[in-house]
């Protein structure tokens, strides 16, 4: 049974269909990567799975269990599913610690003392431990992104998703976040990410998506999909994109 | 060469000081025109002897000052605990607004309603028709005491303006805060009361530190329902010495308090648009 399966997910803003009956499969420890154009829909198709927007239609499956079924009460499937987002948006009042510590004090009811060992590891194992008792406006764009990341991981969650994460870097910050990525990948973790760096899919994905217009034109391994793209639509997309 | 080497300055600098320099000899004159003109004008009114023994009477304002500043002591008793009524019922209203919740759809719309009302009514007609009407329903003691009722009339009128001003703190905080603390997991309530709100409270420090200078002024409207507040306090002399100086008193204890409050909430304004910057 994959991890997460999607199956025709359909995502409407009014008229505008961003999503347009996706399917899509990860296994258990897969790393799939999004890519396509922005407004292809991978942003909105990783918001749905961490059930920010509701979907239209179709069935999100964690498991093999539904977590799209209106109604659904969200939060116990947002802790199993990490989300990281382009800007950040680490709270800007708290420093790196209370950041990442909030999340887990509330929901498994833990005291600051209790989880410290834990969270410390994690700041420990992304090179962040100098940085704890920052506040976010004192870290540079890689240090708040590992942060955020760590947030999510806080957690404890069984999928990360990633939302072009490194879109909003200066390109000599990139390289310190992708490492983070790699890191998560060894440790087994499952991963979406909809990104702009062909080379880091290309490098580390198990299979790679390419959306246009709210529709899975063509997946594949990454050599397959960046070497030998069958349909047209792709390969335009490459010829721009690798240029 | 204009550069004055010896002084260590560049002649932009140079330039700049003789700038300076200038500005300041223009706005010492003009204003000493103005002062000037005031000092001479003002004394060649024909009613200004009269005005300067009724309001600016030496003796009246030494001798009645001690009282008023007594009875500024009220005043500042019924701000006191106006303030945190009003903050606390303020918040409350404004969350009640941003509820999401169906079943605290009533709450939503009398909110929405008591916002409206309360800051369409002149403060100081709200505190007589609660100031004078509630007692009027013949409550027992203490429960007609024109303190309670002057007070909430207070409460409740400022409490709407406070509310509105959360809201607009609560609404400048980014939506992506909110899909950040619910991707966590967090319930809404969580994600308002230790992701929103902090940030946007610190937003409307300044603006509700305005209210609060607001207030200390209008405490003086419960005058006209009975307390002997300081603005009442300086009626009865006047009455009394048949001048009106106790008023000039009672205006300068109000400065005393007004303008080191207002110039702290202008410094807040002024160093958070510099942080946000």
């Amino acid at each position: 049974m994959p991890k997460l399966a999607l199956h025709g997910v359909e995502k409407r803003f009014g008229e505008n269909v961003v999503c347009d009956g996706i399917d899509l499969t990860i296994e258990e420890g897969q790393m799939v990567c999004l890519i396509g154009a922005s407004g292809a829909g991978k942003s909105t198709l990783l918001r749905c799975i961490n059930l920010l927007e509701p979907i239209e239609d179709g069935e999100i499956l964690l498991d093999g269990k539904d977590i799209s079924l209106p109604g659904l009460d969200p939060q116990p499937v947002r802790r199993r599913i990490g989300m990281v987002f382009q800007s950040f948006n680490l709270f800007p009042h708290m420093t790196a610690v209370e950041n990442v510590m909030l999340a887990p004090r509330r929901l498994y009811r833990k005291s600051r003392s209790a989880l410290l060992p834990e969270v410390t590891e994690l700041f420990e194992r992304f090179g962040l431990k100098e940085r704890m008792g920052h506040y976010p406006d004192q870290l540079s764009g890689g240090q708040q992104q590992r942060v955020a990341i760590v947030r999510a991981l806080a957690m404890k969650p069984e999928v990360m998703l990633f939302d072009e994460i490194t879109s909003a870097l200066d390109p000599q910050l990139v390289g310190e976040v992708l490492d983070v990525l790699r890191l998560l990948k060894d440790s087994g973790m499952t991963m979406v990410l909809a990104t702009h760096e062909m080379a880091f899919a290309r490098e580390a994905a198990d299979k790679v998506c390419f959306l246009k217009d709210g529709k899975v034109i063509e997946e594949g391994a990454p050599e397959a999909l960046f070497d030998a793209p069958q349909h047209p639509d792709t390969q335009a997309f490459l010829a721009r994109a690798l240029k | 060469m204009t550069h004055d080497k010896a002084a260590g300055k560049t002649r932009r600098q140079i330039h700049e000081d003789r700038l300076r320099r200038r500005a300041l000899r223009v706005a010492a004159s003009s204003t000493a025109a103005v002062f000037l003109a005031i000092f001479l004008l003002v004394p060649m009114a024909p009613g200004w002897d009269r005005v300067k023994a009724s309001f600016f009477n030496w003796e009246v304002f030494v001798k009645t000052f001690p009282k008023l500043l007594d009875a500024f002591k009220l005043d500042i008793a019924i701000f006191l605990w106006c303030a945190p009524a009003i903050t606390v019922l303020g918040l409350l209203i404004a969350l009640a607004r941003d509820t999401r919740n169906p079943a605290l759809f009533p709450l939503r719309i009398l909110g929405a309603a008591y916002t409206d009302i309360f800051r369409g009514v002149p403060v100081v007609l709200t505190v007589y028709l609660i100031g004078f009407g509630v007692p009027g329903l013949g409550l027992p003691r203490p429960w007609n005491s024109p303190y309670i009722w002057g007070s909430l009339a207070l409460i409740l009128t400022y409490a709407a303006y406070v509310a509105e001003i959360f809201r607009s703190g609560i609404e400048s905080v980014h939506k992506s805060q909110r899909a950040a603390a619910a991707s966590l997991g967090l319930s809404d309530g969580d994600s308002m009361r230790f992701v929103i709100l902090p940030q946007a409270i610190r937003r409307v420090i300044p603006a509700q530190m305005n209210m609060l200078i607001a207030l200390q002024k209008d405490v003086a409207l419960l005058s006209f329902i009975g307390p002997v507040e300081i603005f009442r306090q300086a009626g009865v002399f006047k009455s009394l010495m048949a001048n009106f100086t106790p008023y000039v008193g009672a205006a300068v204890i109000f400065l005393a308090v007004t303008i080191p409050a207002t110039r702290y909430a202008d410094y807040l304004i002024a160093k958070q648009n510099r942080e946000r910057s």
